[in-house]
């Protein structure tokens, strides 16, 4: 059955953003192929007016980024619903939706994926400042592209104007970041923001990250599979597998005294930055 | 004088070339255009929406794509009773829209899994817009390259029936000019002056094409472009 | 003790459209026999390249424009392309990052043994296959299998399998475990240790994770900007850096101590075209001196062992 978890202990009124029994499932049919359970039924709670950091950790195949993709609405649940100030996302009219997307929004994971490579890089932040009514013209949105570019460390004139293929990955993320930065929504989904980040910056997005929760009362989902940045960051933890949650609770909770196996896996195989630990690397298998 | 000499019926050779080789040129560009068009048309539609659309596209497609195209077009052409240009681009059209529904449907199928397309989304761009503003530019390159393709076969085609006889009897085209000068023997006679011009013309149409093609592909392929 | 590999003032170029790159700049150290060297460095850091270097498998348009790279008194640098050839695989291995692209993916595993070993003029055959295959804790009939059928750690596997094939004394991994999942890249590390060992060959391993480096190296080098600014025993760059840039790159990661305390280091890295003269961290260290930004470091060694690209190296270790 799906596993319960509420943010808050009492539904408050206000900004929501909600999984009622949602679960996405893929193929089956007569045409669809062999079907697969991406992720089981959950129920999960966001009150945006009670920002908070839940972080989902979980490896390749845990079904992380099928629930990012499920609270951005970019996938249909196949059971259960995703609800938004108790509604149903894909009921929504046109004007309720425009306001879900201006309040709810991601981060990926594919850095390479995520510009169209026809466009320029400006794109990525003109575009929706414009969409979203934070700048009337290009030249009105450019100052809030920049502010944002030099919060994420990137340097204007080396960043905007160029084609995605002459940036690296890693200052494509960035960027995604400070898109992020700039709308500020109330609810982020940041599926694995600094995986391709340098250790020296990513200490610095997170942070920022992290500041946005206090500045601008916005909750974040942090899906990553490096549990020591989650525990860095995160109030809530969730542990997935294989489409499903295995555990949840407190980060400190959860990450010093995990109860369930895998989380305990996952824990031993992180390498500790300390030589003087053994980690078990010359045991045998 | 008559530079490139003149048939058995003592036409010039150079004039029906400059009057054949425009009409070969509007045939295959008229079919390889309405060819592209519907093809590309019917393989966005089925690559964007999948479902229902893509498996009666796709199914007509595979089913068509079966049938031999010369035979068809020899049964169009033996049972119309005058060949007009524009029937030959129709007919040529109709066989030949198989080729770039598969390849755009194909583009677009990957495509629509980007994460740039879900950036769209998430920007709050409804479908249509996102399929002008997001899809079609990166489509670009592969109707570029099908184009030519498109036009090339077309031209191919018209060329072979026109060489059977099959072709519009009452304009001169270069499959045409082949045709007259077999059919009145020229081969045999070793007047190469009457069907060596038009083949030279069809191998230069033909390269001009794929210079066409690679200089398209230039100014559409954005990673090709060196600038900054 | 004589050493596995030598590399001195290694340095390696890169012509761009934009100006010559010095991806790696007059890096040196030695590799002992059995020693499990990690290099580590962010982006930009040379550390890949110089990975490749050490088999000169740099390509154009980069090449090697300074230094020795000596294994059994053969200069990998200056080598012909027949002596690469026998040396590659047979004394210097590769285990590459990203395995998915490393293997033929229209050969069976066993398929991609029997080249290797035709290659060298080896006789090779069904059972070294097998336990090969075995001793990275495969089952024999994985050579029958493609590379589509396995999992990335079986994979990547297979390419040590491969790269221990004909017993070398130095192998080279380039970020193995990066692409894999936390759980199977602690198991595919066991398996290289292990192999490792058995082999008595030396290893390097390349990448950016400190705390894999912390576990898995007896010494670390760490690179910056295409040089070598720190190298020591592991516990010794753990417990006392001495180049700042060391010092700050450790107390940016996150551990399981320290809940909402970020340090990253401002700045960014350095373009690696028209570099300025003097140290390239000047920029970001909070120790920089006027003099640091005219004048390039030296090494300074220590009598551990350590050695540091800093003017003040000498310096008793504070907090940074």
């Amino acid at each position: 059955m799906g596993a319960k978890f509420v943010a808050t202990s009492l539904m408050k009124p206000g900004m929501s953003l909600e999984l009622r029994g949602a679960g996405v499932t893929f193929g089956g049919g007569l045409v669809g192929g062999p079907r697969k359970e991406a992720l089981r039924p959950i129920d999960l709670v966001i009150a945006a007016d009670t920002p908070q950091i839940l972080a989902v950790v979980g490896e390749s195949g845990s079904g992380k980024t099928t629930l990012t993709r499920l609270l951005v609405a970019l996938v249909r649940p196949s059971m259960g619903r995703v609800l938004w100030h108790g509604r149903d996302v894909w009921r929504l009219d046109a004007k309720e939706f425009r306001e879900y997307r201006r309040s709810v929004q991601a981060i990926f994971q594919d850095p390479f994926g995520a510009y169209n490579p026809v466009y320029r890089v400006d794109r990525m932040l003109l575009l929706p400042a414009i969409q979203f009514g934070l700048a009337v013209s290009e030249e009105a949105a450019r100052p809030l592209a920049e502010r944002a570019l030099a919060d994420v460390g990137l340097r204007p004139a080396e960043t905007l104007g160029r084609f995605p293929h002459q940036l690296s990955g890693g200052q494509r993320q960035r960027l995604m970041v400070a898109r992020a930065m700039m709308l500020k929504p109330a609810v982020l989904v940041a599926d694995e923001p600094v995986s391709m980040v340098d250790a020296s910056l990513r200490a610095t997005i997170l942070e920022s990250l992290w500041h946005m929760r206090h500045d601008t009362g916005m909750s974040l989902v942090y899906v990553t599979h490096d549990l020591a940045t989650a525990y860095q960051i995160a109030d809530r933890v969730l542990v997935m597998r294989n489409g499903e949650v295995v555990e949840h609770g407190e980060a400190s909770q959860v990450i010093r005294d995990p109860t369930h196996s895998y989380t305990r896996a996952l824990m031993a195989a992180v390498p500790p930055p300390d030589p003087t630990i053994d980690w078990g690397l010359e045991k045998q298998r | 004088m008559q530079w490139l000499g003149s048939d058995t019926q003592g036409r010039d050779v150079l004039a029906s070339l400059l009057t054949a080789t425009p009409q070969t040129l509007k045939i295959g560009l008229l079919a390889g255009l309405i060819g592209l068009g519907v093809g590309g048309l019917l393989g966005l539609l089925a690559g964007w929406f999948r479902g229902v659309v893509d498996a009666v596209i796709r199914t007509t497609c595979d089913v068509m794509m079966t049938i031999p195209a010369i035979a068809v077009l020899v049964l169009v052409g033996t049972s119309v009773r005058t060949m007009t240009v524009w029937m030959m681009a129709l007919v040529v059209a109709l066989l030949s829209w198989m080729v770039p529904a598969r390849a755009v449907r194909a583009q677009v199928l990957s495509l629509r899994e980007r994460s740039w397309i879900d950036m769209a989304r998430l920007n709050g761009i409804g479908g249509i817009r996102i399929i002008f503003a997001d899809l079609l530019p990166n489509l670009a390159p592969y109707l570029a390259a099908n184009f030519v393709i498109a036009v090339s076969t077309a031209m191919l085609a018209t060329v072979g029936l026109e060489a059977l006889g099959l072709g519009p009897q009452n304009e001169l085209t270069l499959g045409m000019m082949i045709y007259w000068a077999q059919y009145s023997g020229a081969i045999l006679r070793g007047m190469w002056w009457w069907w060596v011009p038009p083949v030279l013309a069809l191998v230069l149409i033909f390269l001009a094409l794929l210079a066409i093609s690679l200089g398209m592909d230039r100014i559409v392929n954005v990673r090709l472009r060196s600038d900054l | 003790m004589s050493v596995a590999l030598s590399v001195r003032n290694l340095s390696v170029e890169f012509a761009t459209q934009a100006g010559v790159a010095r991806a790696v700049n007059d890096v040196s150290f030695d590799l002992m026999p059995g020693e499990r060297l990690g290099i580590v460095g962010e982006s930009g850091s040379g550390k890949t390249t110089t990975a490749l270097s050490l088999l000169h498998l740099v390509r154009k348009p980069g090449r090697i424009v300074d230094g020795r790279i000596l294994i059994d008194g053969i200069n990998i640098a200056k080598a012909s392309p027949e002596i690469l050839r026998r040396m590659r695989a047979a004394r210097i291995a590769l285990v590459p990052q990203g395995a998915m692209n490393a293997l033929n993916p229209v050969l069976t595993c066993g398929a991609q043994f029997d080249d290797l070993f035709a290659a060298h003029a080896v006789p090779g055959g069904r059972a070294q296959i097998g336990s090969l295959l075995e001793s990275v804790g495969l089952t024999e009939d994985v050579a029958d299998l493609f590379p589509h059928q396995l999992s990335g750690g079986m994979k990547q596997r297979v390419c040590i399998a491969l790269a221990i094939a004909l017993r070398p004394a130095v192998i080279v991994a380039d970020e193995p475990t990066s692409a894999l999942d936390v759980i199977v890249q602690k198991q595919v590390l066991q398996t290289l240790v292990r192999v490792q060992r058995n082999l008595g060959a030396a290893i390097i391993l390349v990448g950016h994770d400190m705390g894999l480096m912390a576990q898995f190296a007896h010494r670390i080098g760490v690179m910056y900007a295409g040089r070598l600014v720190e190298i020591g025993s592991a516990r010794a760059i753990f417990g006392d850096p001495r180049h700042p840039y060391t010092r700050m790159l450790i107390a940016s990661l996150p551990s399981f101590g320290a809940r909402g305390v970020f340090q990253g280091i401002p700045g960014l890295p350095p373009s690696l075209l028209a570099q300025a003269p003097g140290c390239p961290f000047t920029p970001r260290c909070p120790r920089a001196a006027a003099r640091c930004a005219e004048e390039a470091p030296e090494t300074t060694s220590f009598s551990d062992g350590r050695e540091v690209r800093c003017h003040f190296a000498d310096e008793a270790r504070h907090v940074a």
